[in-house]
C-alpha cells in the first residue's frame, strides 16, 4: 500500500458549528453522572473525611488535566484530542497508544452509563410493584433499554454533531441545577435536615481504614471529574478552538468541583458510611431520605438525564478518536470517512456500537469501570510528559497559544505525583485488573510497530503550522 | 401483558429501527460517494459553512 495522498476535487470534512456552552455541556455532561453514582464507593474504602479528601485531591489533579490540556489543545486544533497531541508532541507509537486509551475509557465508560439506565428502569418497575398475572412480583428485563440507549444515542450522533451536544448541554443543565436544587432544600445553612455531627459522630465514620484508606479512597475519587478531558474532542468542530475550548473546560471544570463538593456534603449529613460507601444511586436516596416527592422526582430525572449525557458524550469522544487514528490510517483509513450530509464519523459511530452492547450486557459493571478509569488514568499520565515536552520544544513565543496554563511545570509534575498515587490505589483493590490491561496495551504496540506502521500517512501526519521544534 | 412487558418489546422494536436505519444509510451513502470523497477529511481543515444537515 502506498502512504502517498490522492486529493479528491471535492472534500468533505467535520462541521465547525459548536460554541463554548456545547464544549461545557460535552464535559460536563460526561462526567456529572459521577456526582450522581459511583463517587460514593469511595466512601467504602475509607470513610466519610476519606471521601472529602479524595474529592479534593482528584479535583486538584483534573484540575491540572484541564490547564495542561486546555493550553495544548487551545494550539493542537484537531479532532482526536490528545491522539492529535501526542501525534504532534511525542510521536506515532505513543499517539497509537493515546487513541486506544480514549477511545476504550470512552465506550467503557458508555457502557457502565447504558448498564445504569437499565439498572433504573428495573429500581422504577420494583418501587411500582409491577407484578405477573399471576400475582407475583416481576422482574423487569433491563437489557431492551440497555441496547435502546446505546441505539438512540449511536443514532443521534450519527445525525450531527450540532443537535447531538446541544442535547447534551440542556439536559447536563438540568442535571447540574438539580443538584443545587437539592443542596438548597436540605438547608446546609442549618442542622434541621443535615445531621453531620451524627453521621460522624465516631472514628470510625470518619477514617475507619486510617490514612490506607484514603489512598484506597482515591481510586473511586477519580469519579467525581473523569471524563472532562473529554473537551478537547470537538476541537475540530468548535467555532473558535482557542476561545472555546478553554472556556468551556475550565467553567466546566469549576461547575464539577462545585458540584462534587455540594454532593458529599448533602449525602455525608442524610446517610451513614455504611449505607452510603455501597449505595447505587446515593443522590437518589438523598432526595427519598427528604420525603419530598417533588424532589425525588427532579432528582430521579436528574439521575436519567446525567447517565444520559454521559453516555451521549462519550458516543461522541470514543468515535471522534477512532476516526482519526482511520484517517491517519493507524488503524484502516475506511474508518476516516465522514457522512457528506450529516458531517460525522458515521463508520465510526456504527462500529462502536456492538462493542458498548457487548460490554453493557456481558461484563460486570465494575470490571468496565476499572478499565475505563485505567484508560482515563494513563492517558493523565502521558499529558503530563506530554505538556512538558510541549514547553520543551515550543517554548512560550514561539507559537500562538490560545491559553497559557500557569506555574509550569508544577502542574504537570503534580499531576504525575497524584497518577502514582492513583496507580497504587488502583493496584491495592484491582492489580491483576492493572497487569492485565498494560498487558494488552503492550500487544497492541508490537502490533502497531511491527505491522501497522507501514500503513500510516506519515507526510500528512504534522498539520500544524509550527515553526520547527526548540533544538532540531 | 403488563405495561412493563409492553416497554420491553417496544425497547426492542425501536432499537432495531434504529439500528437498521443507520446500516440502511450506512450502505446508501457509500454506494452513492466514491470512497475517495469520503475519506477526504484532513486534519485541521476549517469549514465555517453551516449548510447541510447537524
Amino acid at each position: 500500500m502506498t502512504t502517498s495522498t490522492q486529493v479528491p476535487s471535492e472534500r468533505i470534512s467535520l462541521l465547525r458549528v459548536l460554541g463554548p456552552g456545547h464544549v461545557w455541556g460535552l464535559g460536563v455532561g460526561i462526567v456529572l453522572v459521577g456526582e450522581y453514582m459511583g463517587w460514593n464507593f469511595s466512601v467504602g474504602k475509607g470513610g466519610m473525611m476519606a471521601a472529602l479528601i479524595a474529592c479534593w485531591v482528584a479535583g486538584l489533579l483534573y484540575t491540572c488535566v484541564a490547564m495542561i490540556d486546555s493550553e495544548v489543545t487551545s494550539t493542537v486544533a484537531a479532532a482526536g484530542g490528545q491522539y492529535a497531541q501526542a501525534k504532534h508532541i511525542v510521536g506515532p507509537l505513543m499517539a497509537f497508544n493515546v487513541g486506544l486509551f480514549l477511545v476504550f475509557a470512552y465506550t467503557m465508560l458508555e457502557a457502565a452509563n447504558a448498564w445504569t439506565l437499565g439498572y433504573l428502569v428495573q429500581t422504577v418497575s420494583g418501587m411500582m410493584g409491577v407484578t405477573g398475572p399471576d400475582g407475583a412480583a416481576l422482574t423487569v428485563w433491563d437489557k431492551p433499554f440497555v441496547v435502546l440507549t446505546i441505539m438512540f444515542l449511536a443514532w443521534l450522533n450519527y445525525r450531527g454533531v450540532h443537535t447531538s451536544l446541544t442535547f447534551n448541554m440542556v439536559i447536563a443543565a438540568i442535571a447540574f441545577v438539580a443538584v443545587i436544587v437539592l443542596f438548597l432544600a436540605v438547608q446546609p445553612w442549618s442542622n434541621d435536615v443535615l445531621k453531620h455531627s451524627e453521621m460522624m459522630a465516631s472514628k470510625d465514620g470518619l477514617l475507619p481504614y486510617g490514612w490506607l484508606g484514603v489512598v484506597a479512597s482515591l481510586h473511586f475519587g477519580l469519579w467525581y471529574y473523569l471524563g472532562i478531558e473529554g473537551t478537547t474532542q470537538a476541537a475540530e468542530e468548535v467555532r473558535s478552538p482557542a476561545r472555546s475550548l478553554p472556556l468551556g473546560t475550565m467553567t466546566g471544570m469549576i461547575t464539577l468541583l462545585l458540584a462534587a463538593t455540594m454532593t458529599w456534603f448533602i449525602c455525608a449529613g442524610l446517610m451513614p458510611w455504611e449505607y452510603l460507601g455501597t449505595a447505587a444511586t446515593p443522590m437518589f436516596d438523598a432526595a427519598r431520605l427528604t420525603g419530598s416527592t417533588p424532589l425525588m422526582v427532579l432528582l430521579f430525572i436528574g439521575t436519567v438525564f446525567a447517565t444520559l449525557a454521559s453516555a451521549n458524550g462519550c458516543i461522541n469522544d470514543a468515535s471522534r478518536a477512532w476516526f482519526s487514528m482511520g484517517r491517519d490510517r493507524y488503524l484502516p483509513e475506511w474508518f476516516g470517512a465522514v457522512h457528506p450530509v450529516y458531517r460525522t464519523p458515521y463508520r465510526s459511530i456504527v462500529f462502536l456500537v456492538p462493542l458498548a452492547v457487548i460490554f453493557a450486557c456481558f461484563v460486570p459493571l465494575d470490571q468496565i469501570i476499572t478499565f475505563s478509569i485505567l484508560s482515563g488514568l494513563l492517558g493523565y499520565t502521558f499529558m503530563a510528559i506530554n505538556v512538558m515536552m510541549f514547553r520543551s520544544k515550543w517554548p512560550l513565543g514561539s507559537i500562538n497559544r490560545g491559553y497559557v496554563h500557569p506555574m509550569h511545570p508544577l502542574p504537570a509534575i503534580v499531576l504525575l505525583l497524584l497518577c502514582a498515587v492513583t496507580y497504587f490505589a488502583v493496584f491495592l483493590g484491582y492489580g491483576s485488573q492493572l497487569l492485565a490491561m498494560m498487558l494488552f496495551y503492550i500487544v497492541a504496540s508490537l502490533w502497531f510497530h511491527f505491522h501497522r506502521y507501514k500503513y500510516v500517512r506519515r507526510g500528512n501526519q504534522f498539520t500544524m503550522q509550527w515553526p520547527r521544534p526548540h533544538g532540531h | 401483558m403488563s405495561t412493563f412487558e409492553m416497554m420491553e418489546y417496544g425497547a426492542w422494536g425501536l432499537s432495531a429501527v434504529l439500528g437498521l436505519w443507520m446500516l440502511f444509510d450506512m450502505i446508501r451513502t457509500d454506494r452513492s460517494y466514491s470512497e475517495d470523497v469520503l475519506t477526504s477529511s484532513r486534519e485541521g481543515e476549517i469549514e465555517d459553512k453551516l449548510d447541510g444537515a447537524h
